[in-house]
């Protein structure tokens, strides 16, 4: 029995000589790692893609979370990163020291839900400024009752459930209510996996809550939806209202970052050409709200002549329309 | 009289109490753990298909299947046991038969047992230090099972060590008053009385080793692989491929993982089926390890 091993032994020895050799014949291989907000897009594409390429492209896709995929990106290790907000200034500082440079192509929007539980009769809308009394740094261990966010509401307590702070998520609605990316009350349920957030608003009279969308959609008959009233009126999120940038300030654009030195492949030309064409119908099958079709042919423009560079200059933005930021880009 | 036996009494009921606490505490742990498994098989079994077998992972959870993670682990299973059997039981049969007994060996007899209590997921920084960064093996097959390996071989040295010390010693004694030297009496004799029980040991280890997911998601195994990596044999020269071995991957617990966290209920009916899988394949492991031992324990007579 052990003779067999000390065989295998040596037979491990010789691998490395055969990895060697192996090594050089490259696969046609796309890797994308970054944010678990964007995977469902970027897998329904993956999943396409190999299906009309009949296998001889591999792509695979990893859940890293934004900040993750793009330490992995500046890196080099992977051709495209999945991004839930626009690329910071210090990891463009990053990528440029490692001389990685980078095309930014938003692939769709995704909408903040804020939600309630089911038998929950005083709600009807929220303000921002509402959100912000809740949600604020501030608000920490002094606001507990509902009544005092709006004295209408009634005497009971009030039990917040959101993202954890690793969530792009997170990072987007604490800029976009309280205007500091991670500036957040900490007493409140966090967890990253939403279905929890689910299962806690749900079972809870008194709870308030928020998380994407696409969660809400499955989940419709166990949640109420509120709408949110940022400065015109309460508004309802919807694929109409996320994608004429009615439902403000929490609707937001998702990106793909292609590292320009991976485009000498041409199986990844072929790819983001694909993910773009695509991404109307896929997205919708993935529950999130696709860009206005402007937005799509812009992004495709954009990726054609291999522009270089991010439309935020590092900073996280609230409530701008994807087509006008490409096409600002154009003017300039 | 009256006075012993109301002591006689007294003792007998802390006795009745006692057996009564040990029952419902057994039975705690066998009600959930089998309130678990129901769980489980209501929601997952109806799941369970020859087309969830052979489906790669999909967007749409009827149309999902664990091709990519079941392949995936048992090649990451083969890798662990190629690493970790040879290394693991060769140092077990040197810290029993050849190690003298000095300062140097206690330092490694305490460390292999504090490795063994190391927890997983440092074990994946340690190799995603020296696999994918020092040696560039990449996130692949190869790291994964690498990683694995180092996570079992304290659990695959302790076994033999066992086992070995299981042989008794006149066994030893009477090979050497026959002449044979120390490599023939651990080879003619050392081994093969002690190899069910290092067998166990293995499978135990390997069996643990399926269930991991700390050190592999440290590694870099990706989430959404719907391909296979390369095939071992091939049809041309040398008929043989170690491709795969650098090829990316994917995992059962893994797969679990990402079924759960998403919102459709249709996914998380795909994650309790392949937990029902991987459960099965771990029983099954489980099985083997008891049956190869009683196997062996009744072919010795000494």
């Amino acid at each position: 029995m052990l003779k067999k091993f000390l065989i295998g032994e040596m037979v491990l020895m010789l691998l490395s000589a055969v990895i060697a050799m192996s090594v050089t014949a490259e696969d046609k291989i796309i890797k994308i790692d970054g944010s678990s907000t964007v995977y469902p897009v970027t897998e329904a594409v993956a999943e396409e893609f190999q299906a009309a390429k009949r296998g001889s492209v591999r792509v695979t896709v990893g859940i890293s979370g934004t900040g993750g995929g793009f330490k992995k990106f500046c890196r080099g290790e992977i051709d495209i990163s999945d991004a839930s907000r626009p690329i910071l200034k210090k990891e463009m500082d990053s990528c440029k020291e490692q001389g990685v440079e980078y095309i930014e192509l938003p692939v769709a929007y995704d909408g903040l839900a804020i939600m309630v539980h089911m038998k929950n009769t005083w709600v009807n809308s929220v303000t921002v400024a509402d959100l912000k009394k809740m949600w604020e740094p501030a608000a920490q261990g002094k606001i507990k009752k509902w009544n005092q966010v709006r004295p209408a509401w009634p005497d009971a307590a009030l039990k917040l459930f959101g993202p954890g702070a690793d969530s792009g998520t997170f990072d987007y609605f604490t800029e976009a209510i309280n205007g500091k990316s991670k500036a957040s009350r900490g007493d409140f349920t966090a967890s990253e996996d939403d279905n929890i957030l689910v299962q806690g608003i749900a079972g809870d009279k008194n709870a308030l809550g928020y998380f994407g969308l696409a969660y809400y959609d499955e989940n419709k008959d166990k949640l109420k939806l509120v709408p949110v009233d940022g400065g015109q009126g309460p508004v309802l999120p919807s694929e109409k209202t996320v994608m004429d940038g009615t439902y403000q300030p929490l609707s937001r654009p998702i990106f793909i970052y292609v590292n320009k030195n991976s485009m000498s492949k041409p199986e990844l030309k072929e790819f983001v050409a694909f993910y773009l064409k695509q991404a109307p119908k896929l997205v919708k099958q993935v529950k999130y709200i696709p860009l206005p079709s402007t937005a799509y042919k812009l992004a495709e423009e954009r990726f054609a002549k291999s522009r270089t560079g991010t439309m935020f200059g590092g900073e996280a933005k609230v409530g701008v329309k994807i087509e006008d930021l490409l096409q600002m880009e154009d003017r300039k | 009289m009256e006075d012993i036996k109301k002591r006689i009494k007294n003792i007998k009921l802390w006795n009745g109490i006692f057996s009564i606490v040990s029952l419902l505490s057994t039975f705690v742990g066998l009600v959930l753990l089998f309130a678990l498994m129901t769980d489980l098989f209501m929601d997952g079994a109806p799941r369970i298909s020859y087309k969830f077998f052979t489906s790669f992972p999909s967007r749409f959870p009827e149309e999902a299947g664990i091709l990519s993670a079941w392949v995936g682990t048992l090649l990451l299973i083969l890798v662990t046991a190629f690493a970790a059997i040879p290394l693991g039981v060769a140092a077990g049969i040197y810290l029993e038969e050849y190690a003298g007994k000095n300062w140097f060996t206690d330092i490694i007899e305490i460390n292999i047992a504090n490795l063994a209590g190391v927890p997983s997921i440092i074990y994946g920084l340690l190799a995603l230090g020296i696999f994918v960064y020092f040696f560039k093996f990449g996130e692949s097959v190869l790291t994964g099972g690498l990683a694995l390996a180092l996570l079992i071989l304290p659990m695959v040295i302790m076994a033999t060590r066992e086992a070995i010390r299981a042989v008794p010693n006149s066994i030893r004694e009477a090979s050497y008053a026959v002449g044979a030297t120390k490599w023939q009496t651990v080879k003619w004799h050392i081994i093969p009385y002690s190899t069910g029980g290092i067998l166990t040991g293995i499978i135990i280890g390997l069996s643990r080793a399926i269930g991991e997911t700390a050190p592999i998601i440290t590694v870099g195994a990706l989430t959404f692989i719907a391909f296979l990596p390369a095939s071992p044999v091939s049809t041309e020269f040398p008929f043989i491929s170690f491709k795969w071995l650098l090829d990316p991957f994917t995992v059962m617990p893994i797969q679990i993982f990402n079924w759960v966290s998403r919102p459709q209920q249709g996914f998380h009916v795909n994650a309790a089926a392949a937990g029902i899988v991987l459960l099965v394949m771990t029983l099954f492991m489980n099985a083997a390890a008891i049956y190869i031992r009683y196997r062996f324990r009744k072919k010795i007579k000494w």
